[in-house]
């Protein structure tokens, strides 16, 4: 585990740096990302403990999201006034977006795609 | 002169990271363990109750949100290394993910846009302030990527990524029902529109269904956000 956050910190950091070298408008982490992605692309296989370490830290994902999405109560007074277009755009646009994704994939991969199942 | 060590304690706790984040860890656990009681319903969604339970002790404490971020920063920090970390399932699903390029980019395209413009017209028609409707732009992208987007196109970071955690809400509550719906049943298909639309939090969920929808769900997410930093500060600038 100590190996792994020892690996992604260094890959975010190389990410970090790289955005600020080249001014790049895009966050570090996705750099980083980037960056681990095409090492292990290079040498052709995941070590174990990286495969671990990895699967550990993104099974509990959404706990990462908590802290952010408590902020909420520092905008109680804008959602509370502005809660209808809000919420109408935050749910139109999640099932809009997600609805495009979907057909679209399933339009363009036909057949083979609709058998699998859920 | 118990009450009196009552207070003491509170107020070194209070003062201390070590409230915020056991708070967080605390708050997570009994709000999954509910999730897996109600069997892994969508609407016991587990980040839900965990920020419900969070701003209610909270308020009940009149602890402020800066106060207790100073020991929920720890989590919040590993959103970084865990978007690094996604490099994973990305590279051992990466021959399947290479075959079906062309449509992954496509679909990537239209449902990039059809979430960012419809969320920007709906809030601007019903009468949104700017500052609302530049903080929905990004909120489809995971929460490290849309907070840089809102500070650069003129948004509330700290709104955006509350509105990023909702729209993950809604999705992961959401996709069962509308894929039913829609008849949508290839997993690579689902998982990739959940990432793309509902980031970190839909991909996590991907996961739980099967580790092909979270690798299709986690290049959805990272691509999506890709995508939308470098276009949106271009296309609103």
């Amino acid at each position: 585990m100590i190996y792994t956050l020892t690996l992604l910190l260094l890959f975010q950091l190389a990410g970090e740096l790289l955005v600020r070298a080249l001014e790049l408008p895009i966050p570090g982490p996705v750099i980083g990302m980037a960056l681990l992605f095409l090492t292990l692309l290079a040498r052709g296989r995941v070590g174990d403990e990286l495969k671990t370490g990895a699967g550990s830290l993104l099974q509990h994902l959404s706990l990462l999201f908590v802290p952010a999405g408590a902020g909420v109560m520092l905008h109680l007074q804008r959602v509370a006034s502005e809660w209808l277009p809000i919420t109408i755009a935050l749910v139109v646009s999640t099932f809009a977006g997600m609805a495009v994704t979907a057909l679209a994939l399933k339009a363009m991969t036909g057949k083979a795609a609709g058998v699998e199942k859920t | 002169m118990k009450p009196m060590l009552i207070t003491d304690t509170w107020v070194y706790l209070s003062a201390s990271p070590l409230l915020g984040l056991t708070l967080t860890l605390v708050a997570y656990q009994l709000a999954f363990w509910l999730f897996k009681r109600s069997g892994q319903r969508a609407w016991a969604n587990p980040v839900l109750i965990a920020i419900l339970i969070i701003t209610l002790f909270l308020t009940a404490t009149k602890t402020p949100y800066p106060r207790y971020f100073e020991g929920a920063q720890f989590v919040h920090f590993l959103l970084g290394p865990a978007t690094v970390a996604l490099a994973v399932p990305l590279f051992a699903y990466w021959s399947r993910l290479r075959r079906m390029a062309f449509p992954l980019v496509v679909a990537l395209l239209a449902g990039s846009a059809t979430a960012v413009f419809s969320a920007m017209a709906i809030a601007r028609v019903l009468g949104a302030s700017l500052e609302t409707i530049f903080s929905l732009a990004p909120k489809s992208v995971t929460t490290p990527i849309a907070m840089g987007i809102a500070e650069q196109i003129g948004g509330l970071p700290s709104l955006t990524a509350v509105l990023v955690v909702l729209t993950g809400i809604l999705g992961t509550i959401g996709f069962p029902t509308l894929f039913r719906a829609l008849g949508v049943r290839d997993q690579a298909a689902q998982g990739f529109a959940v990432g793309l639309a509902a980031h970190g939090l839909g991909t996590a969920r991907a996961f739980l269904v099967s580790e092909e929808m979270g690798a299709f769900a986690a290049l959805a997410m990272g691509l999506n956000g890709l995508l939308t930093a470098v276009l949106l500060p271009l296309l609103l600038r």
